[in-house]
């Protein structure tokens, strides 16, 4: 981590294919322990207690079956978005049914621009059905991350 | 269809975008236009002022409170929260353009408003290049009608024109067939123009802070600013007087019974009598002072007999205020010497010297910024570009006021530029030992000064030293997001 600049939005070892979840709690609590692992949060608790505060003003699911907790927060060293798959499905609160993509968007709290403007065309993304389905599709943790470093504009 | 939008949600990392990007697919594939302004966390860019006034209906997908919401005054909306937008982008946008005619307006029926208000939340440096903008880009048109009628009647009436009752006998006399009523007429046309040069600046400074409220002390205060002579100086102070006095006025908390007479009555009233009482009671006095005290130094400094230095001081004072009380010292103390050497034979009179400094440093200023606006173009705004023009003009025939615009738009960077080539100029004209016997200036002057061809090295040197300061100091500490492309466009 000595150069934070050049970390990339996402990677392999953030990426969770065919994730196992009942909750949105432990499907969040699972995404996080990879950032914990990976060095982008460097307090798991913290972190994971600033997303639910996000999380309990309003839920975070979306139509389309995705879900997006997602916070700023202290405990973040570097502008990062984890991302699972579940087969079956997490509850995260949407009218139209269970998540099936699930995006856990961590922005440290001094971010500047640059990263939160990658945030920002990375949200802009998630709208575009053809974005989604070819999360969907991909079969690998490093396809999935190679697809949304390549769309999303750095 | 011309939509515009705002979002915003509570962390300003997701939702306010993701919302953007499904109302900006759903309004395309309707075929609308939209333009979505991001209220997030990563810097939102206000949309232009012109957008927001072309367009039909305006959609509020905000959780948080929509920030500067009074530019979008009198527009009708629809306001939702920010997930709706996301999940019903396609009804949302359906719903805002089928309710146009029967939707509430942005600040409740108040009607359209003039489009150049400046934006709260940018910049502090940001913000007063644009209130000064405004001001300027409202006074140019003045300047180049009013100069170009000037000097139109220098051309056909000859500078006699402007000398003691010429301009009133010809007006009086109304012979349409004398070239001499053509020249009167367009002298006092053009000196009209002229005398709405410092209340539409000042009014037009107070305009952009204050909106409405703020144009009748801005007007005012700079009327008042030209009766107690303080020039264009004096009026960009009351601009900004006058601005954020009725800014503060129209801030204050009023019983109910008042505020309908607020707007019309109460703030012009009191925003204006203390904008006006100000520059009279705190600045009449120390005009005047300031003037008698330069006016004695002055004549002390002509008495060492130093001619170069007092070129150069005279050159200063002509460019500092260009109008104001200092450039009226100078200008006066020359004209008053010239009064007193009628009769004298000798071309080349200490005094005539004096004149012809004056006049020649009173040139420079518009054509030093006009060769500037020549040279690099991108220096300056499209409306200071056309002032360039104009400014050729009125400085061949020595209406300093040319260069007003520039100096008021720019003051730290234009004013020591201009004084410095205008200093130059005069001290060449000491230097040189050129005299003048007419008082006045400008080409039609030309065959009056006793060395024609000097005098035109002088004028031309002091305009190239001036459009070079002007170029360098326009490229110190240019902050590049506060072009005066971007400004314009930001007050159009």
């Amino acid at each position: 981590m000595t150069d934070i600049q050049n970390v990339a939005l996402t990677s392999e070892d953030i990426v969770i294919v065919g994730l196992v979840a009942e909750t949105k709690e432990d499907a969040t609590r699972q995404l996080a322990q990879t950032l914990a692992a990976a060095g982008r949060v460097t307090d798991l608790e913290g972190f994971l207690v600033d997303v639910r505060a996000r999380e309990e003003q309003m839920a975070t699911g979306l139509p389309g079956g995705i879900g997006i907790p997602h916070a700023r927060s202290a405990h973040v060293t570097v502008p990062s978005v984890a991302v699972a798959t579940s087969v079956k499905g997490v509850n995260f609160g949407a009218a139209d049914g269970p998540a099936h993509l699930i995006f856990l968007i961590a922005a440290p709290d001094g971010a500047d621009d640059k990263h939160l403007h990658i945030l920002a065309s990375l949200a802009r993304k998630l709208v575009h059905e053809d974005f989604r389905q070819s999360l969907r599709e991909a079969r690998t943790g490093a396809d999935i991350a190679e697809i949304i470093i390549r769309e999303v504009k750095q | 269809m011309k939509i515009v939008a705002v979002t915003s949600c509570i962390t300003g990392i997701a939702h306010t975008y993701m919302a953007a990007e499904a109302l900006e697919q759903a309004a395309k594939k309707a075929g609308y236009e939209i333009s979505v302004e991001t209220q997030g966390s990563a810097g939102s860019t206000p949309l232009p002022q012109a957008v927001i006034d072309a367009a039909d209906v305006v959609i509020f997908a905000t959780d948080l409170e929509v920030k500067d919401k009074n530019r979008f005054n009198g527009k009708p909306f629809l306001q939702i929260g920010v997930s709706k937008a996301l999940a019903e982008a396609e009804a949302v946008v359906a719903s805002a353009v089928a309710s146009i005619s029967s939707a509430p307006l942005v600040g409740g029926s108040a009607g359209p408003r003039l489009s150049t208000k400046v934006v709260a939340n940018e910049r502090t440096a940001t913000r007063i290049r644009k209130w000064l903008m405004t001001g300027v880009s409202y006074m140019i048109p003045f300047v180049a009608a009013g100069g170009i009628l000037i000097a139109l009647a220098f051309l056909l009436g000859g500078y006699e024109i402007a000398l003691g009752t010429a301009k009133d006998d010809a007006l009086a006399a109304g012979n349409l067939s004398d070239v001499h009523y053509w020249a009167a007429l367009c002298l006092a046309i053009g000196g009209t123009a002229f005398a709405f040069l410092l209340p539409v600046l000042s009014g037009f400074i107070a305009f952009a802070i204050a909106d409405r409220p703020g144009l009748v002390p801005g007007f005012v205060g700079g009327a008042v600013a030209g009766a107690v002579g303080a020039g264009f100086l004096g009026a960009l102070i009351t601009g900004f007087l006058g601005g954020f006095v009725a800014l503060g006025l129209s801030r204050l908390k009023v019983p109910n019974w008042l505020k309908p007479v607020m707007p019309v009555v109460l703030i012009p009233l009191v925003a204006s009598f203390v904008t006006g009482g100000l520059m009279f009671i705190v600045l009449g006095a120390p005009i005047k002072a300031l003037m008698d005290a330069l006016t004695a130094g002055l004549t002390q400094l002509a008495d060492s007999g130093n001619l170069p230095l007092v070129g150069l001081v005279l050159g200063l004072m002509m460019a500092f205020d260009m109008g104001g009380p200092v450039n009226k010292v100078a200008y006066l103390f020359a004209t008053g010497l010239l009064a007193t050497q009628l009769a004298n034979t000798n071309p080349t009179d200490p005094s005539f010297v004096i004149m012809a400094m004056v006049m020649a440093a009173g040139m420079t200023p518009p054509l030093g910024l006009a060769l500037a606006t020549v040279i690099r173009k991108h220096l300056f705004s499209n409306v200071e570009r056309q002032n360039g023009k104009a400014a050729w003009l009125l400085g061949a025939f020595f209406i300093t006021e040319g260069a007003i615009p520039f100096a008021a738009a720019d003051p730290l960077r234009v004013i020591p530029s201009i004084m410095i080539g205008s200093g130059f100029t005069g001290a060449l004209v000491g230097i040189f030992n050129i005299g003048l016997r007419a008082p006045h200036g400008g080409l039609v002057v030309f065959p009056l000064v006793s060395n024609p061809v000097m005098y035109i090295v002088a004028v031309a040197i002091g305009t190239v030293v001036t459009a070079l300061l002007v170029l360098v100091a326009k490229n110190i500490k240019k902050n590049p997001e506060t072009s005066d492309e971007a400004l314009e466009a930001a007050i159009a």
